[in-house]
Parts: structure tokens; C-alpha cells; sequence
């Protein structure tokens, strides 16, 4: 399964958004990509997970390293669109709870 | 050397000789066994193929020079091929030595996990815990503390392999600091978060789940650290319910607290924990669904607790085509009396 990240750079936020599985295979790439934008200084990183059907922990593992460059750097780190099994993973680890997360909506993919 | 290349020239010339007079298929065999011979001795293609043409010319004086010639080219060629098999060779051996040192990390990591047997009146506890790999991520841990309470815990380290290995010794050796005052639940927790988050990679981390049995107030206590759900089996009822605390996983934030759970347990009432290797056994393809495991354990409910989960492992196992995708873990603590 592939993964695909197109990023929209602006100057106080970027958006990433990420289509496929984020797995053990895939990991590293997203890594590449998110940590040069969560270590950007006072900069509103968004990760728009609408097109990712499954996290394992190795991929959930990036996202808390986004999240701990985002604090290191000043910025803010928010994930939007997960599906209900993407969230559920993200609640069971408790990363909701340190993690800005939009619930509101998952747009359609 | 010397004594070896004649007599590698001699039983090349022996079975070439023999094989021109009746071209028959014992020759053929030989040369089979001769081509393990050779590569025993790390004789290279284009070496075989000079031992070919010094043999051909000596047996027959009059070579046209267009063969002997052509030999030259296909010498040319083979030679390509030696180095590739001879780098081929430095890396099976390489191979074999990564292979030996990797089994004797997983013998020492083997080493940390408990093994003596939990044998109490009040309690009938199983546990199987098998890694995809050779080493695991996924630990497990039963201790009984002075006073015969029954301390369990299942952790998983993210990833696989090394890596989840060497953090899994990180949380053994955590664990052994801590004094039978320290097994509240929470309190265990709270204080591996500290030593985790100090120790591991930025985008690694770790889970658990922990919890005491007390056999005399037949309670049972336990904290999550963003565990995959276990289960909570009432016998009165033959109902499970997902069991699961609130709880950061471990490495991520230094100060983190954690809710407790208590609860009662009845006779012939017990606890599930399990490893996300369980619940994303895929069949077919398909994610395993929490209702099915609770199925598996629930056609098994009359067996003791080792042999459920063998059984369930084993089921899991085969539905996988033997080919685990993750390490597997999974306890059970049940009340006896």
C-alpha cells in the first residue's frame, strides 16, 4: 500500500494531507515530510488525515513526533478527518487527550 | 594447494575422459558432484572454465584454435559471474553471523520474561506471548509480591524486531526497581512513564496494561497506559465486557496520571490482557473483530486458563497460515476460588 502526502506551504500554516496506510512500511516517509513543517518556528502545522484508512503504531508514532518537534518549536500541531478506527486508535492511546484533534468533520475522500 | 589443484585436474580429466568414450548419465552425475566439490573449495566459474580447457587440450592435441580461442571469451564472461558469487558468498557468511548473534539476543531476551510457574489456590493464570520475529516488542510480566498478591502486566513497545526488543529490556529492568510498597497500579505506571519518556526515541512509545490481583478481598485493580482493551469476564452472567482504563502510553509526557480500576471478581470470573498483535490478527485479509476472540474464549471456557489461551494462539496461528504479523500476546487471570 502506497502513501501520499501533498503539502500546501504557507507562510504561518501548512497543511499535509495524507492519503493510504500509514504502517511500518510508510512511516518513514511521512516522517521526512512532517517533521521539517512541525520544526518551522511559531507555524500552524494541520495534518488532514481524510484519505487514511488505517494507522498502525509505528505510524501513530510519527505523529507524537510531530506533536513533541511542534512543542520544541513553538507551533501547533491539529489533525483532522479520521475515521472512526483511526480515532479510536488515537483514544485508546490516550493521544486525543494531548493531541488537538477535529472531530468535527471527515470530509469525503 | 598445489595437491589440491592436481588432483581437482585429475578428477576433471577422469570424468571428461569418461564421458567422451560412452557420454553416459554416470558421468553427468559425477559432474553434479563435482560442482559441489568445487564451490567447497571456492573454486570461481572462470576457474572451472580454465580447468576445463587446460583438461580439453591436454586430451585432445589437435583443439582447433577457434575453440581454444572461444574459451578465452567465455573466461572473459564467467569472470562476472565469479565475482558475483563470490560476493554472494561474503554475504551468506555475513548472513550466518548476523543470524547467530540475533539468536543469542533473543535467547538472553527470552531470559528476561518470568518463567516460574504461577501455581495458587485462589487463582488459575495462562499466558502465551510469541514474537512475529525473532525478538519481541511485547512483554509480559506476573510476580507475586509478600503478602501473595498477584501482580500481572502485558506491554507492547511500538515496532518490532531490535529496536521494540531493546526498549522492551528498558521496561524489564524499570520494572525490577520497583518495591512490592510500588504495585499500585497507577502508581507502576506513573513512575515507567518517567523512565520511559527519558529513554526512547522521539516517535517511539510504549503501552501497557497493569494490574494486582488481591485474593482476599477478591479484587482486582489495574491502570492503562494506552493498552489495547482487554476483557472482563462475569461468570454469573457469562457476559465479557471490554475492560480498559484511561491512560496515556508511556514516553510521550513526563508528568502523566492515571486512572485506577477496581474491580470484584466472583468465582470462576477473570481478566483478559492482550497484545495489538491479537486483535490485528487479520483472516483473510480482514481485521479480526474483538467479538470473535471473545468467541474463541468463550468455546474454551471449560478448559484451564494455559490451555485457552495455547488454544486461541494456535487458532489465530493457523487462520494466519502460521505467518504471524505481529508479536502476540495474550493473559488470562481468573478466580478460581
Amino acid at each position: 500500500m502506497n502513501l501520499d502526502i501533498q503539502v500546501e506551504e504557507q507562510e504561518k500554516e501548512s497543511i499535509a494531507r495524507v492519503t493510504g496506510e500509514v504502517d511500518v512500511y510508510t512511516a518513514a516517509k511521512l516522517k521526512d515530510t512532517l517533521i521539517p513543517l512541525a520544526e518551522k518556528e511559531n507555524h500552524r502545522l494541520v495534518i488532514d488525515l481524510s484519505g487514511v484508512e488505517y494507522i498502525d503504531s509505528t505510524g501513530l508514532g510519527i505523529f507524537i513526533g510531530a506533536l513533541k518537534a511542534a512543542e520544541k518549536s513553538g507551533s501547533t500541531l491539529k489533525l483532522t478527518g479520521l475515521n472512526e478506527r483511526v480515532h479510536r486508535l488515537f483514544e485508546i492511546t490516550g493521544l486525543h487527550e494531548v493531541i488537538d484533534i477535529d472531530t468535527g468533520k471527515r470530509e469525503e475522500a | 594447494m598445489e595437491d589440491m589443484k592436481v588432483s581437482m585436474y585429475q578428477l576433471y580429466k577422469d570424468m571428461l575422459t569418461s564421458y567422451l568414450e560412452d557420454k553416459s548419465e554416470h558421468a553427468l552425475y559425477h559432474a553434479q558432484q563435482f560442482s559441489k566439490q568445487m564451490m567447497e573449495q571456492d573454486m570461481s566459474p572462470e576457474e572451472t572454465v580454465s580447468l576445463h580447457v587446460s583438461v580439453f587440450e591436454d586430451l585432445s592435441q589437435d583443439m582447433p584454435e577457434e575453440v581454444k580461442d572461444s574459451f578465452d571469451l567465455l573466461l572473459e564472461v564467467m569472470i562476472g559471474y565469479g565475482l558475483a558469487y563470490r560476493e554472494h558468498q561474503s554475504l551468506r557468511d555475513r548472513q550466518q553471523e548476523l543470524e547467530s548473534e540475533l539468536n543469542v539476543a533473543a535467547q538472553m531476551q527470552r531470559t528476561l520474561l518470568p518463567d516460574k510457574k504461577i501455581d495458587l489456590e485462589e487463582v488459575d493464570f495462562g499466558v502465551v506471548s510469541v514474537p512475529a520475529g525473532k525478538m519481541s516488542g511485547d512483554y509480559y510480566h506476573y510476580d507475586l509480591d509478600d503478602h501473595g498478591n498477584l501482580a500481572v502486566a502485558v506491554a507492547d513497545v511500538i515496532g518490532k524486531g531490535v529496536p521494540a526488543a531493546m526498549s522492551m529490556s528498558m521496561i524489564k529492568y524499570a520494572m525490577d526497581t520497583l518495591t512490592d510498597k510500588q504495585m499500585q497500579p497507577s502508581a507502576v505506571l506513573e513512575s515507567l512513564n518517567r523512565v520511559v519518556e527519558r529513554n526512547i526515541d522521539e516517535d517511539m512509545f510504549i503501552t501497557m496494561m497493569y494490574g494486582v490481583y488481591y485474593p482476599e478481598e477478591h479484587s482486582f485493580s489495574l491502570s492503562s497506559a494506552g493498552h489495547e482493551p482487554g476483557f472482563i469476564y462475569n461468570a454469573q452472567e457469562d457476559t465479557f465486557l471490554s475492560l480498559e482504563a484511561k491512560g496515556l502510553v508511556l514516553g510521550v509526557s513526563p508528568k502523566v496520571r492515571y486512572q485506577e480500576k477496581k474491580l470484584s471478581l466472583a468465582p470462576g470470573d477473570f481478566v483478559v490482557f492482550l497484545s495489538d498483535g491479537v486483535t490485528e490478527s487479520r483472516i483473510d485479509g480482514e481485521f479480526i473483530e474483538r467479538d470473535q476472540i471473545v468467541d474463541m474464549i468463550r468455546e474454551r471456557l471449560h478448559l484451564p486458563a494455559q490451555e485457552i489461551v495455547d488454544e486461541v494462539y494456535y487458532q489465530l496461528e493457523k487462520a494466519q497460515e502460521f505467518q504471524l504479523r505481529d508479536d502476540f500476546t495474550l493473559m488470562i487471570v481468573r478466580r478460581k476460588v
